[in-house]
């Protein structure tokens, strides 16, 4: 590879520039351009320093000083806030129940929108129809959302314990119990996110073209091994786009724990962010908020960059 | 002359400025005589509480010109809290505003509120202080002072479906009045089919949103307290506490007349009203609610009695904070009493279903006609002759979650009674150790 000053050396026949002439002319250029970029670069950068670098930092800072109480400031404690919080079993509870939580909804979330995808895709009779229904969990907001399964799921009377009563199973308290309430609440952000990913996977399979379904009946293909081998390759990017989302939102959506369980019973419910809410902002103890803070967000980090170092390298883009 | 014609301009637009930066001066010392007050309050019970918190300042408004008040709904009990404090933080404080009593000690160690006493004045601000139940009270004071105004106050009161109890052969007008009466009804009134289906169960007493609340209810009538009065030590693993806590636990798993697991606060009075539970415990602010809405004849009784008849009172007092000037002050306070009136306290309560809270507002012709059509309405009232404050310390909120946790825990069967008590207290004294 030349170096592109001796290409234009040669081109132009101009000295080199860094003596002579034409150096003069060519700096304030070469900063009227870098000033130019920046400025345009300037509302993005602002936005983004005063609303996530800078709280990013700040968090960080703060997680090492003690909460400032009444006329008492805060004093730099170095670890102490993360070593009280590794000893705390209720960040231990939530953080695990965080793993289980991410780790049923995202793939069931992600099979279900794809599913519903590829049955919305076909054509079958009242297909519009489906595709609003399927897509109305998503409009509603995550507040009314609880509110509506918070009867479903009452013992007795609710949708649920009514359907099973048809089988005869007996009432059961499925908030109310530690076995079964954080799988209620997993159903309610499945059922919520499906619809919305569901969007994303229809567009893209708009996209793929008819031709290779075509080529593909005529080298007698299954429907299966055609979906295997070509619907769902080309679908990987709107599965990464999907995947991002769909961990962002399994740490990020808690508005359902505050209606429907405020996180317990026992904390059988308790996740991250539910958590560091309830440390900020019910018990005021802010230094030991951002503590928590910090490891949601390494963690947010980690998962950004795992799927974007691993997963986007291995993912055909058309 | 050229210069006189230039100093004398320059004269001319100097005497403009002067005059108009003068007319300024006065648009300005007229605006201060208006005093602006903010006023947080949370809504936590149903019905048009914005239209009736408007219609008092409006009419305070008229009576006193040169005050205007801002109301601001604030939220939940919770959120009223959190605003509050970010407010405050950032400058821009509410003067007065309604929070829970239980709030207290966390309002006094962020240094954000002003105690009530060296504001009063006059000998009849001094009997207006003094007019409140005394029980309403308790949780006011702290390190000596009276820090907050009672305004929106409740208790737990038992809620029975009479003709649940007539099918089960009890007398529909007669509450259980002690522990063994509720198992002995509860029993009657659970109804189990064969494969063990139960269609209605004898009670139900909420243990999600704070079931602290629902154990002092037991807790009191078991004479014993849950903290001193400073807020600075709890008793949670007393053996009265733990026997407590034992009967609430044995309800469900004993003497199988409650459901087992949590209940939901929120759906317990729907479990009510579509005959799921004979009976209830709830907040006596669900009064009007449930009058609205049960489709049967029901009654309203006070919290059974075991060593001795106890009910925690609970519900929101005003706050009055700081950085206010002393006129602002005066005028709060000035708010605050008028708001506090027997007939406002009256006016109050038969919109809402809160106790009025001192007892001249009692016997106001309003709330003598309003008792008259509706005599359930004094069983809360009346309760307060046993009724104790509710647990409240300092970093109330942790404490509190300590306990509730534990309680849960307790009930969902993964702890046992004391065990549940013995960490609770363990956590709380580690929580409370800075206050000591």
């Amino acid at each position: 590879m030349q170096n592109p000053d001796q290409t234009k050396k040669r081109a132009d026949g101009a000295p080199s520039p860094l003596v002579g002439e034409g150096n003069r002319l060519s700096v304030p250029q070469h900063l009227r351009v870098h000033i130019h970029g920046w400025l345009l670069l300037l509302p993005a950068a602002v936005l983004l320093v005063a609303f996530t670098y800078y709280p990013a930092v700040r968090t960080i800072f703060d997680s090492l000083f003690s909460t400032p109480r009444g006329v008492r400031g805060a004093v730099f404690v170095g670890m102490d806030n993360y070593a009280a919080m590794l000893a705390d079993p209720v960040f231990v509870r939530a953080l695990v129940n965080n793993f289980v939580y991410a780790a049923c909804v995202i793939p069931l979330t992600i099979a279900l929108a794809l599913s519903m995808a590829l049955w919305v895709d076909g054509r079958i009779a009242g297909r519009p129809f489906l595709r609003l229904s399927f897509f109305t969990p998503t409009v509603l907001p995550m507040i009314a959302v609880a509110n509506i399964w918070l009867f479903f799921y009452a013992p007795g009377y609710g949708l649920l314990d009514q359907i099973l009563g048809l089988f005869g199973f007996s009432a059961h308290n499925w908030l109310g119990d530690q076995h079964t309430a954080l799988a209620c609440l997993i159903a309610v952000a499945i059922w919520k996110d499906a619809g919305f990913f569901m969007i994303f996977y229809l567009a893209a399979l708009q996209q793929i073209s008819p031709q290779l379904a075509e080529a593909a009946a005529l080298e007698g293909a299954s429907r299966w091994y055609f979906f295997r081998r070509v619907t769902f390759p080309l679908l990987m990017p709107t599965t990464l786009f999907v995947l991002v989302n769909a961990i962002i939102n399994s740490f990020r959506l808690v508005d359902h724990i505050v209606v429907m369980t405020q996180g317990g019973p026992d904390n059988a419910t308790a996740l991250l962010l539910f958590y560091i809410y309830e440390v900020g902002f019910k018990f005021w103890d802010t230094a030991y908020a951002a503590t928590l803070t910090v490891v949601l967000l390494t963690l947010l980090a980690v998962f950004a960059l795992g799927q974007f170092l691993i997963l986007d390298r291995r993912i055909h883009y058309q | 002359m050229r210069i006189g014609a230039i100093v004398g301009r320059a004269l001319a637009i100097a005497g403009t400025v002067a005059a108009l930066s003068f007319a300024f001066a006065a648009a300005g010392s007229a605006a201060a005589k208006d005093i602006a007050l903010t006023f947080y309050y949370p809504i936590s019970v149903g019905g048009p509480i914005p239209k009736i918190i408007d219609g008092y300042v409006a009419a305070f408004e008229k009576e006193n010109p040169g005050v205007t008040i801002k109301p601001i709904y604030a939220g939940a009990y919770d959120d009223a809290l959190i605003k509050t404090l970010t407010a405050f933080k950032s400058g821009t404080s509410p003067d007065i505003a309604v929070l829970l009593t239980t709030d207290l000690f966390t309002l006094i160690d962020q240094n954000v509120i002003e105690p009530i006493g060296p504001l009063l004045k006059t000998a009849a601000d001094r009997a207006w202080l003094a007019s409140f139940y005394p029980v309403f009270m308790d949780n006011s004071r702290a390190d000596g002072q009276t820090w907050s105004i009672p305004f929106q106050r409740s208790t737990i009161l038992v809620y029975w479906n009479k003709a649940a109890f007539a099918a089960a052969g009890l007398d529909p007008d007669k509450a259980p009045s002690t522990w063994d009466d509720m198992v002995a009804d509860g029993q009657k009134l659970t109804r189990r089919d064969a494969g063990g289906q139960v269609s209605q169960w004898g009670i139900e007493i909420p243990s999600t949103s704070g079931p602290q609340w629902m154990l002092q209810g037991m807790t009191l009538a078991n004479n014993v307290r849950l903290a001193n009065q400073a807020g600075t030590q709890t008793y949670f693993d007393k053996p009265a506490v733990i026997e407590a806590l034992q009967f609430w636990v044995d309800l469900s798993r004993k003497y199988r007349i409650e459901p087992p697991g949590t209940i939901g606060w929120g759906t317990t009075p729907q479990d009510f009203f579509e005959r799921k539970t004979a009976m209830m415990w709830q907040s006596s602010g669900n009064l009007t609610n449930v009058r609205t809405n049960a489709g049967f004849p029901f009654g309203v009784g006070m919290v059974p009695a075991h060593s001795t008849r106890g009910s925690p009172t609970g519900g929101g007092n005003f706050y009055l904070f700081k950085n206010m000037t002393a006129e602002q002050r005066d005028a709060a306070l000035k708010f605050v009493e008028w708001m506090t009136t027997p007939e406002r306290a009256a006016d109050w309560s038969i919109a809402t279903g809160y106790i009025a809270v001192r007892p001249d507002a009692w016997q106001t012709p309003a709330m003598q006609k309003y008792l008259a059509g509706f005599p359930d309405a004094a069983v809360a009232r009346d309760e307060l002759r046993y009724a104790a404050a509710e647990l409240s310390t300092h970093d109330d909120a942790r404490v509190g979650k300590a306990l509730d946790d534990n309680i849960q825990a307790a009930l969902i069967g993964a702890k046992t009674s004391a065990q549940a008590m013995k960490d609770a207290q363990a956590q709380a004294a580690r929580i409370l150790r800075p206050y000591q």
